[in-house]
C-alpha cells in the first residue's frame, strides 16, 4: 500500500490519506467506496484494497479533508477512519523488502542449479573441463551478488546476535552461506570441482520464503489490529467556543474540547457532562445492562453508548482516579508478563543453534584428527551446515501459522497477536465473561406471551420513538410477533424515566414503576410498565438473551475436556441463572477486574493455561492476564486490543473453532519438527561421514522444505469447503 | 559447443528479464491487494475511479 503517486503534470500540492473501511468484503462494495471517495470535491484519486480493507485517497487540503471522505463514505453505509500513515508503513516496506530478496534468490537458485546440474551430470563423462570451469565461473558471477543481496536479513541479525554475546538461528544459517560461498569461490579458483554454489543459494531461497511468510502473517495481524483501532476512534462532533460545530478525529481530541454526542452515537472520549440529560449504556465499561441515567457532572466515559438524548461532553485528561486509568495499570502489569512467552520456534533455535554449531565443528575437527586436508574437512563441515539448516523452524512453522490465520479470517476470527495461535493451543479452560461474551448484550422481552397483541402494539407504538433499550426490545418484539409497529405521534420522552403521550383514551404513559404510578413491588429493575388512563398498569420484564449457541458452545467444550468458568461484575442472582443457562457450573459474581485477575492467577498458579473470552472494559486486564484470549468485535476497544483473537458475528462457535485450530497448527508443526528430526537423524551422520556432497544436502534439505510446506497448506484447503 | 556461447546468455536475459518485471510489479503495487484485482478484472466500467 504504497501511496499512489499523483498523475504527472498535477501542479496543486497534495495530501495523502489512508482509511480503514469496515464491511468493505465484494468487489461491489470496493466500486462504491472508490467512487463515493471519488465524487468528493478536491479528491484526486481513490484507490482500496479489498485485502487490507483500506482505502487510499490523495486530494488537495486546499479544497478538502478526511473529515469530507468521511462523511461520503457514511453516506453510503461505509464506516472508515483515518489510519496514522507512519505506523502502517514500516511492516510494510519490511514485507516488500523480503519479497525482493526472495525474488532475486529464487531467480539466482534457478540459473545456478540449471549450469550446475550440467556440470554434476557431465562429471567424470564427455564434459570439456573448460567448459565446466567456465560455468563454475558462470555461477559464481551470479551467486556473489546474490548472496551479498540476498542474505541480508540472516547477516544483519546474526551480526547483531553476537554482538550482544548470544546465539540466534541466523548465527548458523550465515555461517552456512558465508563458508560454502566463500568456499567454492575458492574452489573455482583453483579449477577444482568442490563447488557449491547451487547449495548456498538454494538454502538462502527457501530461508528466505520462510522469513516472509512470517512476516506477512505479522503484517496482517498488525493491520487488522490496527484497522480495529482506528475504527472505534471515528469521529467526534466538536462544538467551538463560538458555538460552531465542526468534525474531529477522535485521535485529535484535547482536554478541554466541548463535545457533541447524538442519541445513538458513541462517547468519542472520556469527559463530563456539562449539559443535558440522558441514559448512556455501560455495558462495555461496567458488564451492567441496565442503562444509567447522566445529567450534569456526571462522568462518562469512551466507548460508552449514548442512547436516549444529545448530550455536550468536556473532554477531560486522564485522570488518575478514573476507572480508565486503574484498568490502564491493571493491563500494563498484565502484558509485562505476557511478553515473557516465547515462540516454539524461539524456544527449538534455542536447542538447535548451539548443535549445529557443535556438529559442525565437530565434523571439521574430526576430519583433520583423522588425517584429511582442511579443504575436505572444511567441505564436509559446511555439508553438516546445509543439511541441518533449520528448515523446519524457518519455514515449515511459519508456513503453518499462515495457513492457520487464513483459516479463520474467512470464518471471520481476526489473529491479532502472531504468537496467539501458540498460545491458543494450550489451554485447558475458557473463562467466559457474561455480559455481551456469553449473552449478546441487548435486553430481550421475556415474559411477552401473557400480554395480548392489541397492548404489545399500543406499548410498542410509544416505545418506537424512543431508543433506549428496553424500548427497541419491545419494538423487535413487537414487529416478530404482529409484523411491524406504526409508531405513535406526540409522544414526550423524559431521560430516565419514561415515555407520555396523550391519546383519545386518556394519558398514555411507558416507562418505570414511578413514571406509571405503580407502587411497591420494587423488583430487579429489568422492566418497564404500560399505562392507558385507568386501566391496570401491564408489567414488561426483560432479561440480556443468550447468544444462540451458547450453551452448545459450552457443551462442545467440556466435551473437549475443557474446564469452563464464568466471571462476572453482574450481580448474583443474574450471573447464576446465566450460568445456570449456559450449562457452567464454576461460576463468579461481582467481581471487580482485579478480582478477575486474582482469580485467573490463582488457577495460573496450579499450572492452569485459560483462555479469556470477555469483551467489556472491566474484562480487558483479565484478557492480558490469561494465556490467551478472545473478543467480540462488538468489545471496547481496550478489550480488543488486549485479546489475540477478534471474532464477528452473534455465535460464540468461533471461541470453539479458534481453538481448534490453534491446536491442529500445533499439532502439523510438531508433525513437521517430526519430519525435519527424522530427516536429520538419517542425514546427519552419513554428512559427518563425508557421504553427502553439498550438492546433496542441499537437494535432500529443498525436498524436506517442500515437503513441510505442502504439510501445512493441508490446513488451509479444509477450510475452502 | 559454440551454441552454447548464446544459449547461457539468453537464458541468463530470459531469467533477469523475467526477476525485472517481477520486481517492477512490487514497486508498482501490482501486488498490495491480491483479493481485489480479482474483483477488479470483472468489472465492465472503464476504470475511471483509479485515476483521473
Amino acid at each position: 500500500m504504497t501511496a499512489h503517486v499523483p498523475v504527472a503534470g498535477f501542479a496543486t500540492a497534495s495530501a495523502t490519506l489512508i482509511l480503514a473501511v469496515d464491511d468493505m468484503h465484494c468487489g461491489a462494495c470496493l466500486r462504491s467506496v472508490e467512487r463515493a471517495a471519488m465524487r468528493v470535491p478536491g479528491v484526486d484519486s481513490a484507490r482500496a484494497s479489498l485485502a487490507a480493507k483500506r482505502l487510499s485517497v490523495t486530494y488537495d487540503p486546499a479544497q478538502t479533508g478526511e473529515v469530507d471522505v468521511i462523511s461520503a463514505l457514511d453516506r453510503i453505509g461505509f464506516t472508515a477512519a483515518p489510519i496514522e500513515t507512519a505506523k502502517q508503513d514500516r511492516g510494510d516496506a519490511r514485507q516488500k523488502y523480503l519479497l525482493r530478496r526472495v525474488a532475486v534468490a529464487g531467480f539466482a537458485a534457478m540459473n545456478i542449479m540449471l549450469l550446475s546440474i550440467a556440470v554434476w551430470s557431465g562429471e567424470g563423462g564427455d564434459m570439456d573441463p573448460a567448459v565446466a570451469g567456465l560455468f563454475r565461473w558462470l555461477s559464481a558471477l551470479i551467486a556473489l551478488p546474490t548472496v551479498v543481496y540476498a542474505g541480508q536479513p540472516f547477516f544483519v541479525s546474526g551480526f547483531a546476535a553476537l554482538k550482544g554475546h548470544r546465539l540466534n538461528m541466523d548465527v548458523p544459517i550465515s555461517l552456512a552461506i558465508i563458508l560454502a560461498t566463500g568456499m567454492s569461490l575458492y574452489q573455482t579458483m583453483l579449477g577444482n570441482e568442490q563447488v557449491y554454489f547451487d547449495a548456498a543459494v538454494t538454502l538462502l531461497f527457501f530461508l528466505l520464503v520462510g522469513r516472509y511468510l512470517d512476516e506477512s502473517l505479522r503484517v496482517r495481524a498488525r493491520g487488522e489490529a490496527q484497522n480495529l483501532l482506528s475504527l472505534q476512534g471515528g469521529i467526534a462532533t466538536v462544538i467551538d467556543a463560538d458555538g460552531t460545530q465542526r468534525k474531529v478525529a477522535a485521535h485529535a481530541l484535547r482536554p478541554g474540547d466541548r463535545l457533541l454526542v447524538a442519541a445513538g452515537e458513541r462517547v468519542a472520549a472520556d469527559g463530563v457532562v456539562f449539559a443535558g440529560k440522558g441514559q448512556v449504556d455501560q455495558s462495555l465499561i461496567t458488564g451492567e445492562t441496565a442503562p444509567e441515567t447522566v445529567s450534569p457532572g456526571a462522568q462518562v466515559y469512551a466507548g460508552t453508548l449514548n442512547l436516549t438524548h444529545g448530550l455536550q461532553i468536556e473532554v477531560t485528561a486522564a485522570d488518575s482516579a478514573t476507572l480508565l486509568a486503574e484498568i490502564g495499570r491493571l493491563m500494563m502489569a498484565a502484558e509485562q508478563g505476557k511478553a515473557r512467552y516465547r515462540r516454539l520456534a524461539d524456544r527449538a533455535a534455542q536447542i538447535y543453534a548451539p548443535a549445529v554449531h557443535g556438529l559442525g565443528l565437530a565434523t571439521f575437527l574430526g576430519w583433520l584428527a583423522l588425517g584429511a586436508n582442511w579443504q575436505t574437512a572444511l567441505t564436509h563441515a559446511i555439508a553438516v551446515l546445509i543439511i541441518t539448516c533449520p528448515c523446519a523452524l524457518a519455514l515449515a512453522v511459519p508456513a503453518v501459522q499462515i495457513a492457520a490465520a487464513s483459516r479463520l479470517f474467512r470464518r471471520g476470527i481476526m489473529l491479532k497477536a502472531p504468537d496467539g495461535l501458540e498460545r491458543i493451543a494450550e489451554i485447558d479452560m475458557v473463562v467466559f465473561d457474561k455480559t455481551g461474551t456469553l449473552t449478546l448484550g441487548k435486553p430481550q422481552l421475556i415474559d411477552g406471551e401473557d400480554v395480548s397483541d392489541d397492548l404489545l402494539a399500543r406499548a410498542a407504538a410509544l416505545a418506537a420513538v424512543s431508543r433506549h433499550p428496553f424500548a427497541l426490545a419491545l419494538v423487535a418484539a413487537a414487529e416478530q410477533r404482529l409484523g411491524g409497529v406504526v409508531p405513535a405521534s406526540g409522544v414526550e420522552e423524559t431521560p430516565g424515566e419514561g415515555l407520555a403521550r396523550t391519546s383519545p383514551h386518556g394519558n398514555e404513559r411507558l416507562g418505570s414503576a414511578a413514571w406509571c404510578g405503580v407502587e411497591g413491588d420494587v423488583s430487579e429493575g429489568a422492566e418497564v410498565w404500560y399505562v392507558r388512563g385507568d386501566d391496570q398498569p401491564v408489567r414488561f420484564g426483560f432479561a440480556d438473551a443468550m447468544r444462540p449457541d451458547a450453551a452448545e458452545t459450552v457443551a462442545r467444550l467440556k466435551r473437549r475436556g475443557f474446564e469452563v468458568a464464568l466471571l462476572s461484575g453482574d450481580r448474583t442472582g443474574v450471573v447464576e441463572r446465566a450460568a445456570r443457562e449456559a450449562g457452567i457450573d464454576t461460576w463468579r459474581a461481582e467481581l471487580k477486574p482485579a478480582g478477575k485477575i486474582a482469580w485467573l492467577e490463582a488457577r495460573a498458579k496450579e499450572g492452569r493455561k485459560a483462555l479469556m473470552a470477555g469483551d467489556g472494559l472491566n474484562d480487558a486486564p483479565a484478557l492480558a492476564t490469561a494465556h490467551a484470549s478472545i473478543s467480540p468485535a462488538t468489545a471496547a476497544d481496550l478489550s480488543q486490543r488486549a485479546a489475540d483473537f477478534v471474532f464477528q458475528g452473534a455465535r460464540l462457535a468461533p471461541v470453539v473453532e479458534a481453538i481448534a485450530t490453534g491446536r491442529r497448527a500445533h499439532a502439523m508443526a510438531m508433525q513437521n519438527f517430526g519430519v525435519a528430526a527424522i530427516y536429520n537423524i538419517i542425514c546427519v551422520p552419513l554428512a559427518m561421514a563425508g557421504f553427502v556432497t553439498p550438492l546433496i544436502a542441499a537437494i535432500v534439505m529443498s525436498s524436506s522444505s517442500i515437503l513441510v510446506t505442502l504439510n501445512a497448506a493441508r490446513l488451509a484447503g479444509r477450510g475452502r469447503s | 559447443m559454440t551454441a552454447l556461447a548464446w544459449l547461457i546468455p539468453a537464458a541468463l536475459v530470459l531469467g533477469a528479464l523475467g526477476l525485472g518485471a517481477f520486481l517492477w510489479a512490487l514497486r508498482s503495487g501490482q501486488f498490495d491487494d491480491m483479493e481485489g484485482a480479482a474483483y477488479r478484472a470483472l468489472e465492465d466500467d472503464p476504470p475511471d475511479g483509479e485515476i483521473r
